[in-house]
């Protein structure tokens, strides 16, 4: 991976076709999004649109058939899959639809998971997920198994998870899809607070337009292709 | 590794069934040879005890007691060997006794074993018509002072005390002077009988190179005998291969078992795993580091079936639960077979490495849509 810029994500006529011949399915088709460095982003499109296929290209789950993804200054375009597996644990932060936090982990465990993975260990981990846990209002539910949690709570330990190795990119997949609208209110302010407040990048992808009011700038994806 | 520990201390319950079963595979590993190890002693013993540095016996016998003949003439060859400083006759013969009564229906099954030197254990010679019975034989209602009527001419031997330790072919010895032997062997058994001087084989005790004398007496006799260690001769015994041969079969099986049971139990795991493998490679496990969990886990699990295999079995041998079964119970064994279940355990695990592998961390936000 190379230096190439200094913005959070840049995809530049990205495609990813999905099979050949005639079977071959276009799910992104040259895209091209800039996202700033405390931009956020909110990716709208309905089921099938392509919008996931953008965001597991933008975290360095799939690479792209042709054209370049440059995130937090890396180009990730070409990465092998050990590069992807560092890029992944050092540069960007998933949160997931179905939250996915592992189940016999307690909350601040669940922080400190990123960390283990990293090979680091000791106490400034853990005084970065207290603080994170702190700041999500869940220090009294530090040592809590996520069956223990509303689905609220459960939805901010694991945006507590994303920012836990200080990301340049926080990807959100349906970050609300699993709670009722009122939760989902808060958890998008808590989004674009904690986002925000680091001065991180984040890319929300979401169909429900009530949602996109966190975000500075709204793109809209069908049928695989971007428009501003 | 700290989530596998994690897992398998805050949700046992998912891994109660792998360690009942493994725990079960483990006892039988462990009794199979705590069978083989009771086995081999009850055939072996009696050799084993013997005090000296090597074994002599005819070169066309194949090591058998009951082939072999060491005439007077060769037996001063042996004692002529470089290195040789004793020598001393021994013999079995393998006879029915009838314990206290000469009519009795039952037999007690004997080696009585004739020797010159005593073997670890085992007295001087005793008087002509007495013999020292090994332990085993206190099954049979033999007791000090008891007469056991040998052979079909109900030869009387009376037992003058007992020694521990010293089967022979899955039979209680009784351990008698040289001139008993052969006059019970004459009686009992005329087609085996031995002239004066003859023995079935000789102890030899040397000096210097031990390891030199087995080929130094075997020169000296001109090929006449056939030397060995007195281990190795003990184990070359007729049947002894065979027996390890055969239990060493079905203790290879009994670890193919812990294989299947450890490569099902993880291969199923890991298909259950496989949503939140997908979610922790997304945020940066290596799979390295997602398979060594699953091989801690295994082989945690494994250790744990081993110690609970080994308490019981430990347990069943020191209350006797094993009852008369040649169960011998030897810390090596016991070693060995939870080394055994280990790599078995790592070997099971390896059949989740691809599963492990081909997971994608794009399964965690559902992939290409």
């Amino acid at each position: 991976m190379t230096v190439l810029t200094d913005v959070a994500l840049d995809l530049a006529d990205v495609r990813k076709v999905y099979g050949s011949g005639e079977g071959e399915v276009v799910a992104l088709d040259h895209a091209t999004l800039s996202v700033g460095r405390d931009e956020i982003v909110a990716l709208l499109g309905p089921s099938g649109s392509g919008k996931t296929t953008l965001l597991s290209i933008a975290g360095g789950l799939l690479t792209p058939t042709s054209g370049r993804v440059v995130v937090g200054g890396q180009d990730i375009s070409q990465a092998s899959a050990r590069e992807l597996t560092e890029f992944r644990r050092t540069t960007v932060g998933f949160v997931f639809q179905s939250v996915n936090l592992v189940s016999f982990l307690t909350a601040r465990e669940n922080l400190l998971v990123v960390d283990e993975f990293g090979g680091r260990r000791g106490a400034a981990g853990r005084a970065r997920a207290d603080q994170l846990l702190g700041e999500l209002g869940l220090t009294h539910r530090a040592n809590n198994l996520p069956s223990q949690l509303s689905g609220g709570e459960r939805q901010r330990v694991a945006i507590g998870r994303a920012l836990m190795n200080s990301p340049k990119l926080v990807l959100f997949d349906e970050p609300t899809s699993a709670l009722d609208s009122k939760i989902g209110e808060q958890v998008m302010d808590l989004i674009r607070s904690e986002v925000k407040g680091r001065g991180t990048a984040g890319v929300i992808v979401t169909h429900d337009t009530r949602m996109t009011h966190v975000a500075d700038r709204t793109v809209h994806i069908s049928d695989g292709r971007l428009d501003a | 590794m700290r989530l596998a520990l994690r897992e398998l201390r805050r949700q046992p319950g998912r891994f109660v069934v792998a360690t009942a079963l493994l725990t079960l595979v483990a006892l039988l590993l462990i009794f199979l040879g705590g069978l083989l190890d009771g086995l081999i002693r009850q055939s072996t013993a009696a050799i084993e005890a013997q005090r000296g540095d090597a074994l002599v016996f005819s070169s066309t016998a194949k090591v058998s007691f009951v082939r072999s003949r060491i005439t007077a003439d060769v037996r001063a060859r042996v004692d002529a060997a470089p290195g040789v400083t004793a020598t001393g006759g021994l013999g079995v013969a393998q006879l029915g006794g009838r314990v206290d009564d000469p009519n009795r229906k039952t037999l007690a099954s004997l080696a009585v074993f004739g020797y010159e030197l005593a073997p670890k254990g085992v007295p001087e010679p005793p008087p002509p018509g007495q013999g020292y019975a090994d332990d085993m034989l206190r099954d049979d209602g033999v007791k000090v002072g008891s007469t056991i009527y040998v052979g079909p001419a109900r030869q009387p031997l009376r037992v003058i005390g007992f020694v521990s330790g010293t089967p022979y072919a899955g039979q209680g010895t009784v351990w008698v002077a040289a001139d008993t032997w052969r006059s019970l062997l004459e009686a009992n058994r005329p087609g085996d009988r031995l002239g004066a001087g003859t023995f079935q084989a000789l102890v030899v005790r040397g000096t210097g190179d031990r390891s030199a004398l087995p080929a130094a007496i075997d020169a000296a006799t001109g090929g006449a005998t056939r030397t060995l260690g007195v281990d190795e001769a003990a184990f070359a015994q007729p049947g002894v291969k065979e027996q390890k041969g055969t239990f060493n079969q079905i203790i290879g099986v009994t670890v193919v078992i812990a294989i299947v049971v450890v490569a099902l139990f993880f291969a199923l795991l890991t298909v259950e795993r496989v949503g939140l493998y997908g979610v922790l490679k997304a945020v940066g496990a290596r799979s390295r580091t997602l398979f060594a969990g699953v091989v801690i886990q295994a082989v945690v699990v494994t250790a744990v079936a081993s110690a609970l295999a080994s308490v019981l079995a430990i347990a069943a041998s020191v209350t006797g639960a094993t009852g008369s079964l040649p169960f011998t119970l030897l810390p090596g064994r016991l070693v060995l077979s939870v080394a055994l279940l280990l790599v078995a355990a790592i070997v099971g695990c390896a059949f989740s490495l691809r599963r492990v592998l081909r997971v994608d961390p794009a399964s965690a936000i559902g992939g290409g849509a």
